[in-house]
């Protein structure tokens, strides 16, 4: 084997940040969840509303401001973990705010649960895992 | 509550134009270093962030408007762009073991929205 003089991968990924970059992920997840419950309580309030006024909405309605104040936090320490992980694992991971904003809808907001919804959560888990576990291996 | 054929079209650019900004993230991200300068003078950054702001509004425009139950798998779809862009921009390996995961969070998203009728 000759040595990789010429790779066109400069970057040469660190193992621990690499599992760093999918726990921030993981942990992101709760903060996309809380941030887009926030969102759809203040679109409700912009139901048919114009590019503008969606945009003027977002600085004026609280729930959609806090909710875009937590999507920066987010995509900072995003932007971080995509230093150092595959952005093939780590964006298909935000899937799991899905999980977040299901349990939350049932447990704090009493929202009816079937078996669906279970089913989806669990597979959605098993693809996380799938992703987060195996996806750095060849 | 029915979902308008031009909210679901909104929420499909949404996420195709989220999942290009991750792109620019992730290529702005390497080029970040110790000096500040290359933060505040990034603009690969820059323009993901704006791309991702530009995916928002259009969800904000696209959600205000529908079931979540339609929408949601909508947005999902950004995962699979994803994996074609990581291949195309980054080299990334695409392994039997990344299909497998993001197969499965499609069908679960799948689920969950057949459960949220």
């Amino acid at each position: 084997m000759t040595p990789a003089t010429s790779a066109p991968e400069v970057h040469v990924p660190d193992p621990a940040k690499r599992k760093l970059a999918i726990f921030i992920v993981l942990g992101c997840t709760l903060l996309v969840a809380i941030a887009q419950y926030l969102i759809k309580l203040g679109a409700n309030r912009l139901s048919h509303a114009g590019l503008l006024a969606t945009l003027i909405g977002i600085l004026t309605i609280p729930q959609l401001f806090f909710g875009y104040c937590l999507y920066g936090v987010f995509t900072v320490m995003f932007i971080y973990a995509l230093r150092h992980g595959e952005l093939s694992i780590l964006y298909p991971l935000i899937a799991l705010s899905y999980v977040w904003v299901t349990i939350t809808a049932v447990l704090a907001f009493h929202e009816t649960t079937n078996p669906f919804k279970i089913v989806g959560v669990l597979v959605i888990i098993l693809g996380v895992a799938v992703l987060g576990w195996g996806g750095g291996s060849k | 509550m029915t979902t308008p054929v031009s909210s679901m079209v909104i929420v499909l650019v949404g996420s195709v134009i989220g999942s290009l900004g991750a792109i620019f993230l992730k290529s702005g991200a390497h080029a970040v270093n110790k000096n500040w300068t290359s933060i505040a003078f990034n603009w690969r950054l820059a323009l993901g962030i704006a791309t991702y702001l530009v995916s928002s509004v259009l969800f904000v425009k696209g959600m205000s408007n529908g079931e979540l139950s339609v929408l949601f798998p909508l947005v999902s779809l950004g995962y699979v762009c994803t994996l074609v862009w990581s291949r195309l921009f980054f080299h990334e390996v695409i392994t039997k073991v990344k299909l497998a995961g993001v197969g499965l969070i499609l069908v679960g998203i799948a689920f969950l929205s057949l459960g949220s009728r």
